[in-house]
């Protein structure tokens, strides 16, 4: 098996404090690459690391980094994003209690790379003991000269921001994330310009994931050529998988890139729970579109899990029983995104309800014979109309559910139809 | 309308809050939470007092708390419990846990008790699925629920 990288810190006593962290060879890396490395060779390493960005998007890290202009007067910013709320998603929380000061020395060289002396870690409205902890470690540092003027006594500067969210899944979106951290309202905005370009106060940004962060000083300790060697051809190094569901052992894994699912539900997860039979899994976070037990020998990369018409995502696998009732599931999962869809773009806004409204119906057995073709007619006006991928986010697993699980939806409507009639004039929807 | 302002202390606060951003109205966020710390609640009095500091219409500081589920426009309750409803939670019988707790309380989800302890709330992912069923109370989680658990959470709190 392999080691691990982030989550050997999760069983050390008091990893989150700075000598704890020390001890364990913290804080080595950035100090010799201000003294040694250029910003452009970090940006280099990380690139040929192979690392994506483990938020969600997969886009490779080093890439994203290299499109801050280089001739640019403004001040650039870095923001990390720990704004986690994918359903079946809880990875970053882990690092920012366990691996503290790890992602702070992520941050430092992230930060020097792409020239940025101000960071931004944007943390959901809810994590506030995680926020606490941040504020309190980054003062600790600031204490020993590791963050502010002249960090490690080179004439490099660096702070770091934490700042709270207030309950909005959409403003994890890293264009929404932007206008938040503005003080607005979370509407994504349109691409071009991106935020490396004009990001948040008009001025040059990266967002990245902070599991992206914090897995940037083990590639620069230790090299690019090791990272993606531990992963597999177009992403490297390990990845934290979080399981939750029907399963023995819930939590987060560290694991190769490409580790089969089958392998992390039954060797690593424990297998389901109570000994039951598999009904279905997603394998990453709820937007991810669902897969049935004969496809969980897929390896868990961007590109097998993409070959397959599904998606790694934030790599949030859940796993669901024998007994799960899929029209359920589904319903939870389009009630989610009806809630958080931010209201901007018709499709997003009118088609979330839309959709959780006719799986309301089917839950309470009044589902009617055109419901199945509605939900199917939704998700493909949803799908590719809106601003940002929230749209996406409901129509993938919408359209896979009932294309998968087609005989459970068709046993929710009633054969002939007496249930549905009553329902018709109340509801307004669809006639 | 009642004019109302931040206590000294606050005000302090206030000021460092603001110096971290090259923006004032990017101190929205951090500002709306203090305020809701000293006021108890987002009142529309509050939201033209922040306008004010923000040197923003009182319409974006309205926009803003309207659009974050966090912000509450009422009291709430000395304790408020928000049971998360995500997939992971709903898999393993959040409802049997918001059943419980709503007969416990005697009261609706959204509802606070009438002696403003309690507030029960339901809310999407908490991001802490690995403990499914979940449930925050004022700012901290507790996980793997049943019925014998929340009474233990009960006596803790009384």
């Amino acid at each position: 098996m392999a080691e691990k990288i982030i989550s050997k810190f999760f069983d050390i006593r008091d990893s989150h404090t700075i000598d704890v962290y020390m001890k364990h060879g913290g804080y080595k890396t950035i100090q010799k690459t201000l003294k040694k490395m250029k910003p452009a060779a970090v940006i280099d390493e990380v690139l040929k690391s192979n690392l994506r960005g483990l938020g969600g998007a997969g886009f490779p890290a080093g890439r994203k980094w290299s499109f801050i202009p280089k001739d640019s007067s403004k001040p650039k910013y870095l923001i990390v994003n720990a704004d986690e709320s994918e359903p079946g998603t809880f990875k970053d929380r882990y690092i920012i209690d366990h691996f503290t000061h790890g992602l702070f020395e992520g941050i430092m060289l992230a930060a020097y790379a792409i020239g940025a002396h101000q960071c931004f870690i944007y943390i959901r409205g809810e994590y506030v003991r995680q926020a606490e902890r941040l504020v309190k470690e980054i003062e600790a540092a600031r204490k020993r000269g590791f963050l502010g003027e002249g960090i490690f006594g080179s004439k490099y500067d660096l702070d770091i921001v934490v700042h709270r969210g207030a309950g909005a899944y959409i403003c994890g979106e890293e264009t929404a994330l932007l206008e938040s951290l503005e003080g607005k309202k979370g509407f994504p905005r349109m691409k071009p310009p991106f935020p490396a370009i004009e990001g948040v106060f008009g001025c040059p940004t990266i967002v990245n994931n902070v599991e992206t962060i914090a897995y940037v000083p083990a590639i620069i300790e230790r090299g690019a050529k090791w990272f993606a060697d531990l992963g597999c051809e177009r992403s490297g190094g390990l990845r934290l998988f979080g399981v939750s569901g029907h399963v023995n052992k819930p939590g987060v894994y560290e694991l190769p890139v490409g580790t089969p699912l089958r392998e992390i539900i039954y060797n690593h997860a424990g297998g389901v729970l109570n000994g039951k039979g598999l009904k279905a899994v997603i394998p990453g976070g709820s937007s991810s579109p669902i897969l049935t037990p004969d496809e969980i020998d897929v390896n868990m990369d961007c590109d097998s899990l993409a070959e397959i018409d599904a998606m790694l995502g934030s790599a949030g696998v859940i796993v669901m029983d024998e007994d799960t009732d899929i029209v359920r599931a589904l319903y939870v999962v389009t009630r989610f995104y009806r809630h958080e869809s931010c209201g901007q773009c018709t499709p997003c806004r009118e088609g979330t309800g839309w959709a959780e409204r006719i799986l309301k119906r089917m839950l309470d057995g009044h589902g009617r014979p055109e419901d199945i073709d509605n939900l199917f007619r939704i998700a493909g006006n949803i799908m590719g109309n809106t601003i940002c991928p929230l749209g996406d986010a409901v129509a993938l697993p919408l359209k896979s559910y009932i294309t998968k699980f087609r005989e459970d939806f068709e046993k929710r409507i009633p054969v002939d139809g007496a249930g549905a009639s009553k329902q018709r004039d109340s509801l307004m929807l669809l006639n | 309308m009642k004019k109302i302002e931040f206590s000294k202390k606050a005000k302090k606060e206030f000021n460092t809050i603001v110096g971290r951003y090259p923006e004032k109205r990017a101190a929205m966020l951090p500002t709306l939470h203090l305020a809701e710390k000293e006021f108890g609640c987002i009142s529309p009095e509050v939201e033209v007092y922040v306008g004010e500091l923000l040197t923003v219409p009182a319409v974006k500081v309205r926009e803003v708390v309207t659009f974050y589920t966090m912000f509450a426009q009422q009291p709430r309750g000395k304790y408020h419990f928000q049971i998360c409803r995500g997939i992971s939670c709903d898999l393993l019988g959040c409802t049997k846990i918001r059943d419980y707790l709503t007969e416990k309380l005697t009261l609706e989800v959204g509802a606070t008790s009438p002696d403003s302890k309690f507030t029960l709330s339901e809310v999407e992912c908490l991001g802490a699925c690995e403990t499914a069923p979940m449930m925050q109370v004022n700012e901290d989680y507790y996980g793997k629920l049943s019925q014998k658990s929340v009474d233990k959470i009960f006596r803790k709190l009384k």
